[in-house]
């Protein structure tokens, strides 16, 4: 899983029945200082995270498709958690 | 998932079996400021795209899942959402670094 930054939502009527007209957020992972960020990205809001919020990102489509139950789920990302506190070891 | 504008479409006699009837689009990844993003692929249509329609892209297997009658095919890009609002906030009202020590976020 990985750590990024909610920067976007994204509405559409239109879509795939798996994705249940739910709603998708644009996000931006996190990176140590100096690194280049990697590239953003969109996933399903599953904990109705917002603009600003850190959240935790499932990148991976089996884990999508438990999170979702829908064994046949064309998910790849998955928002599981909103991050209060990352504590990172100096050193 | 990514974004993707639909540049066009390709027209195929000849395909694989079991992806007869699927509509495929040219389509131009794009990232979060709508900028081009490598080039140009070819995505399966699941939801009626047309020209010009900016989408939601979904790759490798998931997009062979997408697919609404025979998901296992040789499809590994679909457009799965038409997107009708989008809000990307700049990057400048935003802290990406993960910074040594304690990070509180709310």
């Amino acid at each position: 899983m990985i750590l990024a930054k909610v920067v976007g939502t994204v509405v559409t009527t239109i879509s795939h029945p798996d994705y249940k007209n739910r709603r998708l957020l644009v996000v931006q992972p996190l990176g140590l200082e100096g690194d280049k960020p990697d590239e953003d990205f969109i996933a399903l809001d599953n904990t109705h995270a917002g603009i600003g919020d850190t959240v935790l990102i499932n990148r991976e489509g089996n884990g999508a498709r438990q999170v979702l139950r829908n064994p046949d789920a064309c998910v790849i990302s998955v928002i599981v958690g909103i991050v209060d506190t990352v504590y990172l070891e100096t050193g | 998932m990514l974004f993707g504008r639909v540049k066009g479409t390709a027209v195929c006699t000849l395909k694989y079996p079991g992806t007869e009837g699927l509509k495929l689009l040219i389509v131009q990844p794009l990232n979060k400021r709508l900028e081009p993003l490598g080039p140009l692929q070819v995505a399966a249509d699941t939801v009626d795209a047309g020209p010009g329609d900016l989408c939601v892209m979904v790759r490798s297997r998931e997009a062979a899942l997408a697919m609404p009658l025979v998901k296992f095919v040789p499809i590994d890009l679909a457009l799965v959402g038409i997107v009708d609002e989008l809000e990307v906030r700049p990057d400048s009202s935003f802290d990406f670094t993960l910074k040594p020590g304690r990070n509180a976020f709310t």
